[in-house]
Formats: C-alpha cells, structure tokens, sequence
C-alpha cells in the first residue's frame, strides 16, 4: 500500500469517527425510545440493539401528547414567518440596492444597527408590546400565531442578504425595462425577483429551520398547550415525564422527523458550499 | 417616493419588535418594580449599581465567559480541521457533510435532551468512563463540571455549522497556489499551514467573532438541562435576566442586566460589520 492510499484510509477513518459521534446522541435516543417495559434501560453494559423490541413508547406518547398538533403549529408558525421574510426582506433589499432617496444612509445604517442588539436583550420589552398588542394565544389562535411569528417577520440578515443578491444584476437589464415604460413595482416583480430564485430559496431554507427549531420566544409567550411548538412541546414533555424516558425519547424521535426529512431533501441547498451569505451572528 | 414604499412593511416590523423595544429597555433599566410592578420608581442608575455589587450576577459574568472558552476556541479550530480534511478528492464526500451538518438542523430543545440522557448518572457516558478506568461524573450535577457539560452540546450542535463556513471559503482558494506548492515541493499539513491558513484567516476571524457572539447568548442548552445549577454553576447572563424578567418580574434589574450583555455583544458585533464584514455591508 502506497503512502497517498493510506493517507486516504486515515481521512477516512476520521470522518467515519465524527459521523458517528454525531449520530450517537440520536441513536441512543432512538434506541431506547424502541425498549419495551420489560428491559432496564440502565442496564450495564448498555445495550444498542432493543431485547425487548417495541413500538409501544412511541403509540403511548402519540396518545398522551398532541405531538401531531405540535407538528401541524410548528409548521404553520415557520412557513408563513419564512413567506413574511422573503416579502419583506426582499420588499426592503430592492431601494437599499438599486434607488436614491433621501433619508438611504439613515435607513441603511439603521437596519444595520439591529444586527448588533441581540433579542434576547430586547425580549422583555418584546414581551409587552406584544402582550399590549394581545398578540397572545389567550386571545384566540390567530392571535397566538400572530405573536409567535410578526417579531420574527423579517431581520437585518435576510435585507443585508437579499440586497447582496439585487447588487449583482447588471443595470442594464432594469434600464431597458424602464425604456419599456415599467413601473419600478412592475421591474422588481417581473424582472428582479425572478432572478434572485436561488437567493430566495436560501433564505427561505435557514429561515425555515431558525423558525422550525426556536425555543426562547415560544416558550416565553405561549401558554395554551394547543398552540405549542415542537420544542416548547417537547421540552414540557421532558419535564412532565422525566420520570420516563422511554417516553421522552419516542417523543423526541417523533419531533425530529420532519425537520429531518426536510433537512435530506434539501441538503444540496446545505451543502454546495454557497451559503456564505446566510451566516448569521 | 416608491423607496420608501418598499420600505415601510419591513419598517413597521423592525419598528414594532426591534427598535421601540430597544428603547424601552434602556428605559426599564433606570426603573425599580421591586416594590410594585404597576407603580415603578425613577432611581437612575441604581439598577445597574446592584448589579455591580450582586455576587449572583457578577457570577454569571463570569460563567459566560467561561462558558465562551469553553467552546469558542474549538468551534473556531475544529470545524477547520474537519473542513481542510473533507475538502479533497474523496469518496462519500457528501454524506459526510450531511451526518455532520445533521445536528444543525435538529432543535437545541432535542439535542439538549439526547445529551442529558447521555450523561444520566448510569448513563451511557459514564459508561465508557468507567470503561477506560475512571470514576464516573456527575456530569450535570458536579458543578465543577456541568458548565463542561453544557459547552460539549453547544460544540455538537455548532461543529457542522462554522464547517461549512469554512467549506465555502475553502472553495475561494486559488488552485494555482497549491500547484505552485507542490513545485516547491511542500506537502502534506504544511502546505495548509504555507496557503490555506493564511488565506482563511479572514473567515477564522468571523468564525471567532460570530461563535463568541452566540456563546454570549447561551440560554435553551442550560435551560433544558441544568436550569442553571447546580449551584448556579451553570447561570448565565441570559438566563438571569430571564428569570429577573419572567420569573421575578423584577423589570429594572433584568433591563439593567439586558443593558450590560448588550454592550459586550456590540463590541463583537461592530468588529463583524466594520472590519470583517465591510464589504458586506457599504451602503
């Protein structure tokens, strides 16, 4: 064997090393979600493969908790806050790229400026508008939603990003337009966003996952069990079964399923090496 | 005039939900609700004076910043690494950077739940530690150690996160240069060490800034698993303003506490915009 093959065996080795370790957690997880009552699942030395193999913890914990309802929030509250951040985001990138008006620097600067103030040091005061608002699920489930998701309709990273993407058309392409007798609304729907697909689709994706697996805000304003999220569901599950864990874990199993799914069938959009420009802070 | 019609939905929102509330925040902070949540008092600077002199809250200084050593380092170091490593000619290429980005994707709230069931008294952890000839941890209830605990899950959940970071800078580094190296007769690890080092410094340098900045912010890891404890070893500044905010209602002190973390993160945060990131970023 040459030094250039076992080199690559070696790269091998290693990567198959952390695949591992970052699946271990998950499949621990997943094990003991799959153990029946009959097997301890402290046993020593541990035991990967169920004895006492069963589906039952996941049966029992679909019935004990509207895991199914949590899903259904979950989505609901990530894909219209991804449809509010393309909007938005792109409705406010096209002046900061491509007009001059007075008041540009200040409005530029200023979003900018939000990158810098973290939310959880805004939270509070968040909190109260929002209950001032009565943005909150005891006023009803739009209401709920609501305030799950307009702090959240758009940021400075999904402008900045989309605003990226507008500087690279060339101007030409918006000129003869406007020979063409185009409104700029008419220009930015038919001519620009087309050409943006690929930045929207990133947005839309990280977005997606930002929303689909927040904690902080959800567990501060919700408070009716039917407007939980997955993870506000998942950790109040946690806790109120902590005696259990084979319930927990069937829980846990059940709630990453779908982001899972998701994640697989877009991991192209993951994994080409051009998401640069959705880095976040 | 359409500019500012553009504008306007997004500015309601960062309006309504960013920049009142930013506000009101500074103005929170130099109120007391102790006594009355209705009936708050002017007292100035007072807040921020308690806090000073609170050995609770210069404790969760201190925890979050070294909770941020904890992880920052290896965040920056590791997925490097990983990344220089996964960027050849090799097969299965793709999958590894899926199993490995997979922890991204998965909630915190999940992931902090895997990671207690690891670390369960006979959990499988202790398991292999005792395996090797060690006394097993009390990894979440040893308050020398839960901090630990709690970075190792950060740097799970975050590995795959700044690799592909690094994967897509990797993709801007001059082929030439390597050839050029290989004219020289440079290989192996020196040749990252002579092109790809020195060209990456500048995403190593926002790795650093943006993987201090999240560790500044640390909440959902501590919350799901330790709650802060035991013994306020693993209380960070986050969470104490949030039990200040929503377990106390003690409005002032948690705005005060707010006001103070806001300021670290800025000095980072400027760093990103105006050095690292200016490019990003020119009007």
């Amino acid at each position: 064997m040459n030094l250039a093959n076992s080199k690559k065996i070696f790269t091998h080795l290693i990567l198959i090393l952390i695949c591992i370790l970052s699946l271990i957690p998950f499949l621990w997880l997943l094990s003991t979600a799959l153990k029946g009552r009959s097997e301890n699942i402290f046993a020593y030395p541990p035991v990967f493969i169920p004895r006492d193999f069963t589906l039952d913890n996941f049966v029992e914990v679909l019935k004990l908790v509207p895991i199914a309802k949590y899903v259904l929030n979950s989505f609901i509250v990530a894909s219209i806050t991804v449809i509010l951040n393309v909007i938005l985001s792109a409705l406010a990138a096209y002046p900061l790229a491509r007009m001059e008006f007075k008041g540009k620097k200040v409005a530029f600067f200023a979003i900018l400026a939000t990158i810098m103030v973290p939310f959880q040091t805004i939270m509070l005061p968040v909190y109260i508008i929002t209950l001032k608002l009565h943005l909150i699920d005891s006023y009803g489930e739009i209401f709920g939603y609501l305030g799950l998701i307009l702090p959240f309709a758009v940021n400075a990273f999904g402008i900045f990003l989309m605003r990226q993407a507008f500087l690279t058309i060339p101007r030409e392409i918006e000129e003869s337009a406007i020979v063409d007798g185009c409104n700029s609304f008419q220009i930015f729907i038919k001519l620009l966003l087309p050409m943006v697909k690929p930045t929207i689709a990133l947005l839309a994706i990280f977005t997606f996952i930002g929303s689909w697996g927040e904690f902080l805000w959800p567990s501060i304003v919700l408070t009716n069990e039917q407007l939980f999220t997955l993870p506000v569901g998942i950790n109040n599950l946690s806790s109120a079964f902590s005696s259990d864990y084979r319930l927990v874990a069937a829980g846990s199993i059940v709630s990453i399923i779908p982001i899972i799914v998701f994640f697989l069938a877009l991991q192209k959009y993951f994994i080409q090496g051009s998401n640069d420009g959705a880095v976040k802070g | 005039m359409s500019a500012y019609l553009f504008l306007l939905p997004a500015g309601i929102i960062l309006l309504l939900f960013f920049f009142f509330p930013f506000f009101e925040t500074i103005e929170l902070s130099f109120f007391d609700y102790g006594n009355n949540i209705y009936k708050p008092t002017f007292v100035g600077f007072d807040n921020y004076i308690s806090l000073i002199n609170s050995p609770l809250f210069l404790k969760t200084i201190l925890n979050t910043f070294y909770f941020l050593i904890l992880c920052v380092p290896f965040l920056v170091i590791f997925p490097l690494f990983l990344a220089i490593l996964i960027n050849q000619n090799i097969k299965f290429k793709n999958t590894y950077k899926v199993l490995i980005y997979l922890p991204v994707v998965v909630s915190i709230v999940v992931v902090a739940i895997a990671f207690k069931w690891l670390y369960a008294p006979s959990g499988l952890l202790n398991f292999f530690i005792e395996k090797i000839g060690f006394e097993p941890v009390g990894w979440l209830t040893n308050p020398k150690v839960a901090m630990f605990s709690v970075a190792l899950v950060t740097i799970f959940k975050g590995v795959g996160y700044y690799m592909m970071i690094y994967l897509s800078a990797l993709m801007s580094v001059p082929k030439e240069l390597y050839e050029a190296a290989d004219v020289d007769g440079i290989v192996g690890f020196k040749k990252h060490w002579a092109i790809t080092i020195p060209h990456l410094m500048p995403m190593i340098a926002l790795v650093s800034t943006i993987s201090s900045i999240s560790a500044l912010k640390v909440f959902v890891e501590i919350y799901v698993m330790t709650h802060g404890g035991p013994m306020d070893s693993t209380k960070t500044i986050v969470y104490y303003i949030y039990e200040r905010a929503f377990e106390n209602l003690d409005l002032g002190l948690a705005s005060a506490g707010a006001v103070i973390l806001l300021f670290v993160v800025m000095g980072f945060s400027m760093l990103n915009i105006f050095v690292f990131e200016k490019d990003k970023y020119k009007v």
